[in-house]
């Protein structure tokens, strides 16, 4: 998309080159107009009036009072009843960790398999790339059931085939745990994104070119080193791919959640708390949180942007 | 209604409020343009026994009223919060519908700050409601000596349900009068083999429980005070309360925050358990079911305390038809009309003067303690605080479900009335 008539051939000084770049790129602005006032409107400009909001006083439904400057945040921060904002900061920390680092540690290991020469490796790819088509409210539902948190006669799901197994010890409460029940909700989504990820580094394995493999073969190096210092560098661009859609995902997260627990303190993270602010009519808190969880993506995404853009430029 | 799964089917509810709130602006201008004989009536009845009430109400309406013209405006899905969406920009359009469904009581605060509905104490003397419903209830629709709404019905939210082939089982004869007695009560249970004897859901539910302690341990006109600013939430009594609450988990099931209140009542159908605290359509909900081992109290310590909560009906200013809205409201308020919706519903009239024998047999005994009971509010049904208040409590509770700590929950309490009493 950024790559748009630019990259052709490059424009030649002479008299009446503006009449001429205008022509060629005029064309293109045009059919792109449409969309790019949409984007304006309904992007751009709902981001702007969402910040307006934010530094407003809506608290309920009888509409804007006034201008309240950055107050909204730092009560998120300050006054909320629990320190309920950053107890459901600290969620979504837990559940990002545990998601990414769980997603790409069996992508890669998938990857690195089937990069070994697996037989079936169509087939195995199907399956590991599966749950990925299955959206996460239909995966919420059948994972609500698998990490119910009932024990021993009451148990069901996963809790149960471990009473079944006589492996009862391994029963835990799952997403119920104060302290580390993100962790466990993380499960469900590391189990639908590693086929991805899985995806993402295989393709990154077969962009290596073969003479690379070669060269480290001619000059003796064991398959430990040729995977240490030749092939797992040159991944590098694709692991960090697979670190920002897995994150910008991972901080947006709310559908998962809602399906598995539903909306309550112990798995609360910030868009959930916007949906419950919401319906308490509360429109400036959920717009500032709204705007923080904005920030929370741009951190993660525009040093990315910016890192792609130089590439293309210099490719 | 609050006591659903709110956001079950959000997307698809969103979209259906979407088009609802299309067709129903569609309406308002045909209604404006010519004769004045439609009456929008605005709510989240759209199927069951809500639908079979609303019904109900709409051909007694159509009897009483018959110059004018039921249109129904009904938004289904979220249980009431799509509902609640599309109300809001409606009302901020200035296209109100000629009437709309709230709880009564403080949820209704907001519309009355706004200046979005009209007084109708005028209305209350005309059509004789003030003495027909009893004086606690008048006292709580008042606002700064004004009603602005007349309720449809009323349900109770602090009823103890049990298995009675359980109790008997552990020797158990008689409902528990007082909080000591539920006690030793749980314990026998507990002795017999009933692990956990209390069954329990999810936040609201859990906020059901805890308000019926309060009353118990703070009374009726103390915990009322609790939520119009007289009552400090502060004070040693309401530690008791917490205390007490705490201990009453220790009897529940543990996995109950991933529980909504049907999960909690089949622990109680299966033998699983012995006692759900639970408002008074779980009768319904058990009947249509087909179980018929149970037994119905107040909850122990509670007294004649009924704890109300009631789904009502409003004149929004710049209603189109307002003299149409006034014939449904007198209908509504109206013995006859109370008798079509509520007989339908399961729940039971406001009016003090129901005949009990028109209805079935939990409803006849909630009439008779209706008549000489104390009206106290519930928070989580809309009649004691506003929607902002209870998210806050619902917040509190859950967190204290998952690690008990009674100062920080009394902190919260303390923190959400400062944040909310009074706005």
């Amino acid at each position: 998309m950024t790559t748009t008539p630019s990259s052709t051939t490059r424009p030649r000084r002479r008299p009446g080159a503006t009449r001429a770049k205008l022509r060629r790129w005029a064309p293109g602005l045009l059919l792109l107009s449409p969309s790019l006032v949409l984007l304006a409107i309904f992007v751009y400009g709902l981001i702007g009036w969402t910040v307006k909001l934010s530094l407003s006083d809506e608290h309920n439904a009888l509409g804007n009072k006034g201008f309240v400057g950055l107050k909204n945040f730092t009560d998120l921060f300050t006054e909320d009843i629990n320190g309920r904002f950053v107890h459901s900061l600290k969620n979504l920390l837990i559940f990002t960790v545990v998601f990414i680092i769980g997603a790409l540690v069996m992508g890669l290991l998938w990857a690195f398999l089937l990069e070994r020469g697996v037989r079936g490796e169509g087939f195995l790819r199907a399956v590991y790339l599966f749950p990925m088509a299955i959206s996460f409210v239909a995966s919420g539902v059948v994972w609500r059931w698998l990490m119910n948190s009932g024990t021993d006669d009451a148990a069901g799901g996963l809790n149960r085939i471990f009473v079944d197994l006589h492996l009862g010890f391994l029963q835990n409460p799952w997403w119920t745990d104060p302290d580390w029940g993100m962790a466990a909700m993380a499960l469900p989504a590391i189990w639908q994104l590693s086929g991805y990820v899985m995806a993402l580094f295989l393709s990154g394995f077969r962009g290596i070119p073969a003479e690379l493999r070669e060269a480290a073969a001619v000059d003796g190096a064991s398959t430990y080193q040729l995977y240490r210092h030749v092939l797992f560098p040159q991944l590098t661009p694709t692991a960090l791919s697979a670190l920002i859609i897995l994150g910008h995902m991972s901080m947006k997260m709310f559908d998962l959640i809602m399906s598995v627990s539903g909306a309550q303190w112990i798995t609360e993270v910030p868009a959930v708390y916007v949906w419950q602010a919401l319906l308490t009519s509360d429109y400036a808190k959920a717009a500032a949180i709204s705007i923080i969880l904005l920030l929370l993506v741009a951190i993660v995404i525009v040093p990315y942007l910016i890192y792609n853009n130089r590439v293309e430029r210099r490719s | 209604m609050r006591f659903r799964t709110r956001a079950a089917f959000a997307a698809a509810g969103v979209a259906l409020a979407l088009v609802a709130s299309g067709c129903g602006a569609d309406d308002g201008d045909g209604s404006g343009s010519g004769d004045n004989k439609k009456v929008e009536v605005f709510t989240w009845w759209a199927d069951g026994g809500e639908k079979a009430g609303l019904d109900g109400l709409v051909a007694q309406f159509k009897t009483d009223c018959s110059q004018y013209e039921f249109v129904n405006g009904a938004v289904a899905g979220g249980a009431g919060s799509n509902a609640k969406q599309v109300l809001a920009s409606r009302l901020q359009q200035g296209d109100p519908p000629d009437t709309f469904q709230a709880h009564a009581g403080a949820e209704l605060s907001d519309y009355i700050k706004a200046g979005q509905i009209e007084d109708l104490s005028a209305q209350y003397q005309e059509w004789g409601l003030t003495s027909a419903f009893p004086k606690g209830l008048i006292d709580s629709l008042t606002v700064d000596g004004k009603i602005y709404s007349v309720p449809a019905n009323i349900h109770r939210a602090n009823v103890l349900w049990a298995n009675k082939k359980v109790l008997a089982e552990a020797g158990i004869t008689a409902a528990p009068k007082d909080l000591p007695e539920f006690f030793t009560q749980l314990d026998t249970l507990k002795a017999n083999g009933v692990a956990a004897p209390l069954a329990l859901g999810k936040d609201w539910t859990q906020q059901m429980l805890f308000e019926a302690v309060l009353i118990s341990d703070l009374g009726p006109e103390k915990f009322t005070g609790l939520w119009n600013g007289q009552t400090d939430w502060g004070g040693a009594d309401v530690t008791t309360a917490i205390n007490d609450y705490k201990k009453l988990l220790s009897y529940s099931n543990k996995d109950r925050d991933t529980f909504d209140w049907t999960d909690a009542e089949k622990l109680v159908m299966d033998g699983k358990a012995a006692y759900q605290l639970m408002g008074d359509w779980e009768a319904a909900d058990l009947d249509a079911k087909g179980f018929k081992d149970y037994s119905y109290s107040v909850f122990p310590g509670n007294g004649n305390a009924y704890q109300w909560l009631a789904d009502s009906f409003v004149l929004p200013k710049g209603a189109k038809n307002p003299e149409g809205t006034k014939c449904w409201l007198k209908t509504l308020g109206s013995a006859a009309g109370q008798k079509a919706f509520n007989t339908k519903k399961g729940s039971i009239p406001a009016r003090t003067d129901a005949v009990a024998t028109d209805y079935p047999a939990y409803q006849q005994a909630a009439i008779a303690d209706w008549a000489k009971g104390v009206p106290v509010p519930s928070c989580p049904h809309g009649s004691a605080c506003s929607q902002g208040w209870q998210g806050a409590v619902a917040s509190a509770q859950g967190k204290f479900s998952s690690d008990g700590d009674v100062a920080s929950l009394q902190k919260a309490l303390v923190a959400a009335a400062k944040q909310f009493a009074g706005k």
